[in-house]
């Protein structure tokens, strides 16, 4: 397990434990990186994240064109492994969970650990993140310096 | 149908001691219905017993032998009471300590074979 925010670790090592999830990643609705399990390459991170941010994107939007409201989490069930794919809100923003489990844990497991995580991280989120700027020239800094502390290289 | 399946679900509330009762799909761990769980989250219940479930057939089956017909859990302040339906399908009995085990099985049982 990898993380970012120090705070994050504890609820998602809980999370892992509880959950026997096979692979978490935890993203802002943008797509960066606050913490990952179970990559093992960091193109799958960034894949993962980019891909994860937009279904979530897409699902929010079809939501508002149904009147359905925002989308709180779907899955997906393959045949040996599952997604869950799931938005949250912290002071921090909107953060995003991806959760790949198989036949060690359930779908019904991951949801009632996600949400007993998503609950702690909001208590231990400090409550006045400091506001600032993205800029693109930041960005790409940014991401590396994420991916080299999530895989550490 | 739904309707049908809460009344089947009545049957095993019925008997004094049942807190509750539901039909949880085994595979993932979901409420397909439920009767009279009042004070108790049915989510978590049936997350919970179907990972216990699936763990002990596991477990059975590693040892060769078939997987369980009868699920009991008992704990200091109540009890779990399972049995695996047709499919996919499982009811499941959530019982305060003192309970006729043997009438909750066999309506569990009655159960599973009609509706799950």
């Amino acid at each position: 397990m990898r993380v970012i925010e120090p705070w994050v670790a504890e609820p998602l090592q809980r999370f892992l434990a509880e959950s026997a999830a096979r692979v978490v990643l935890l993203t802002t609705s943008s797509g960066q990186v606050v913490a990952q399990h179970g990559f093992t390459r960091a193109l799958d991170v960034m894949s993962a994240s980019a891909l994860g941010a937009a279904i979530m994107a897409s699902t929010d939007e079809l939501g508002r064109l149904t009147a359905s409201g925002a989308s709180r989490s779907l899955s997906h069930q393959g045949s040996s492994r599952g997604l869950f794919l799931a938005g949250f809100d912290l002071p921090q923003g909107r953060w995003i969970g991806l959760v790949v489990y198989d036949h060690d844990s359930s779908l019904g497991l991951v949801r009632l650990f996600f949400d007993r995580m998503v609950e702690e991280l909001r208590a231990l989120a400090p409550v006045d993140p400091p506001a600032r700027e993205v800029l693109a020239a930041d960005f790409e800094n940014e991401l590396n310096a994420s991916l080299r502390s999530l895989f550490g290289r | 149908m739904k309707a049908d399946i809460v009344s089947a679900l009545e049957s095993i509330t019925r008997v004094r001691g049942v807190r509750g009762a539901m039909i949880v799909s085994a595979e993932e761990g979901l409420v397909v219905a439920e009767s009279s769980m009042e004070g108790i989250d049915g989510a978590a219940v049936a997350a919970l017993a179907a990972g216990v479930v699936a763990r002990l057939a596991r477990a059975t089956e590693a040892a060769g032998r078939t997987a369980p017909a009868f699920v009991h859990l008992r704990a200091g302040a109540g009890g779990l009471m399972a049995v695996p339906g047709r499919g996919d399908l499982l009811v499941v009995a959530v019982t305060d300590p003192e309970v006729n085990v043997g009438l909750v099985r066999l309506e569990l049982r009655r159960v599973a074979e009609d509706v799950a």
